[in-house]
């Protein structure tokens, strides 16, 4: 079971506590993870289901490569983390 | 109307009259967020606000108590692009197939309850028949092929900033295009035509002058009592049509600048329109620093130039196309700048009282 934790900016528009979840991917950890918080969805990903262009997904530190498609491998141990992709300063 | 709505960078704003010439702001809703824009639907006296998160996409609210509380609704989905599908505008920049903004939200006509209009960024239009719960896309406006050549305007994709629905026939819908034209459907969205006849571009190469897609209407406004006359503030001066908006009339020799963004209409009096005016293209400031508005009341004929409690020096405020209204009284107007600053005339704009000068840049004011 991975853990999936989002930036605390998300949390002022929509609660989402971290949660565990079973996925092999980034795209089936993340859709468990709007199963329990369903309004978050469309704050991360855009209506085709790529990850926002100014929003970052880390796995195990390491930032996922297939922003559309979120095919990006998930281990059990993983840990997922959703936030914004910073940019200026 | 005795409450003014005002959507900013940084939160909407409410603000109160609480005497005769004395407005307070009162309240603020979405404190930190970026507000597009709000709209009061008439039906049912639902509020709206638009939001457009940096990061997290743009969201539509709705509040059924003034704005006591807010609930997120729905918002537009674009179409998914055929695969390996990357679409271009007429200057090679990609266009994505998403939505980036609400650009303006317009309701039906009393009899099409829940019925609303939205334009948004990048080009789009959609309905809603549920108040926005769910939201449909007038896929004939997308897929037309002249939609390739709106160049954009006020952002860095096309928009569309004004949807006209006549209150004559809530079928007959007009759409306003910057860098895109002026577009109308008889069948709530199935064909569409473009009318500009009169209308010039003359930033535009010569042979594209007078070709539809070149003309940069910055804000379209029909008169509700008048419904056959129409006022533009284009990026080429002031444009006036008494036909249904099929053909259009420039006016010209305005001072100090026929140039400005927005526009809006006396609801009874169709000759009777204010604009602000800017000076144009790279420079986007008030003339001689000074904050006006101008007011024609016979069609543009003449305008007088209303500048009485307004900054007259050293005041760089500029206002975009939503950020001036008109309450129904056709008395009370309001504007807002991209300096925090908020006006208000109780007579028409012969005098102006300051609201705020300090709020984050306003994109867009609403009495209610």
């Amino acid at each position: 079971m991975s853990r999936v934790a989002f930036t605390r900016n998300l949390q002022r528009h929509v609660a989402c506590p971290p949660c565990v979840v079973a996925g092999a991917t980034v795209q089936e950890s993340l859709d468990q993870a709007f199963a329990l918080y369903p309004r978050l969805r469309g704050y991360v990903l855009d209506e085709h289901g790529a990850l926002r262009f100014h929003m970052a997904v880390y796995v195990d530190g390491v930032p996922i490569a297939d922003r559309r498609g979120l095919s990006d491998p998930v281990s059990a141990a993983s840990e997922i983390y959703v936030m914004q992709a910073l940019s200026g300063g | 109307m005795d409450q003014l709505l005002v959507s900013t960078r940084k939160g909407l704003f409410s603000a109160r009259r609480t005497a005769r010439g004395l407005w307070d702001l009162e309240s603020v809703a979405f404190l930190g967020d970026n507000v597009s824009l709000a709209m009061q639907d008439p039906r049912d006296g639902a509020w709206y606000a638009a939001l457009d998160h940096g990061h997290f996409g743009a969201k539509l609210h709705r509040s059924r108590d003034r704005g006591a509380t807010w609930e997120e609704i729905g918002v537009p989905a674009y179409p998914t692009p055929p695969e390996g599908h990357v679409e271009k505008d007429f200057l090679g920049r990609e266009i994505p197939w998403r939505l980036i903004r609400f650009w303006c939200l317009t309701p039906g006509l009393a009899s099409q309850p829940g019925l609303l209009w939205a334009g948004t960024l990048p080009g789009g239009l959609f309905w809603s028949e549920d108040g926005g719960t769910t939201w449909t896309m007038v896929e004939a406006l997308w897929n037309m092929p002249e939609r390739r050549k709106w160049a954009g305007g006020g952002a860095d994709v096309p928009g569309i900033h004004s949807v006209c629905v006549d209150p004559r026939d809530g079928n007959r819908v007009v759409v306003a295009v910057s860098s895109g034209g002026v577009w109308h459907t008889k069948d709530r969205g199935r064909t569409w035509t473009a009318h500009t006849k009169g209308m010039r571009a003359d930033y535009a190469p010569p042979e594209l002058v007078e070709a539809p897609e070149s003309q940069d209407p910055h804000r379209m406004v029909q008169c509700p009592a008048a419904p056959h006359v129409w006022w533009i503030q284009h990026h080429n001066g002031i444009f006036r049509s008494t036909d249904d908006a099929m053909s259009w009339t420039e006016i010209t020799d305005v001072k100090p600048s026929v140039f400005g963004f927005p526009v809006v209409v006396h609801p009874r009096d169709p000759d009777t329109a204010w604009f602000v005016p800017a000076i144009k293209d790279e420079r986007r400031i008030p003339a001689e620093g000074r904050v006006v508005v101008n007011r024609t009341r016979d069609g543009g004929r003449t305008f007088e130039t209303l500048g009485h409690g307004l900054p007259q020096s050293w005041a760089y405020d500029l206002v975009y196309r939503h950020a001036l209204a008109l309450d129904d009284s056709g008395e009370r107007l309001a504007f807002g700048s991209t300096t925090g600053s908020v006006w208000i005339s109780e007579n028409a704009g012969d005098d102006w009282i300051t609201l705020a000068e300090h709020l984050p840049p306003v994109h867009a004011v609403l009495f209610v």
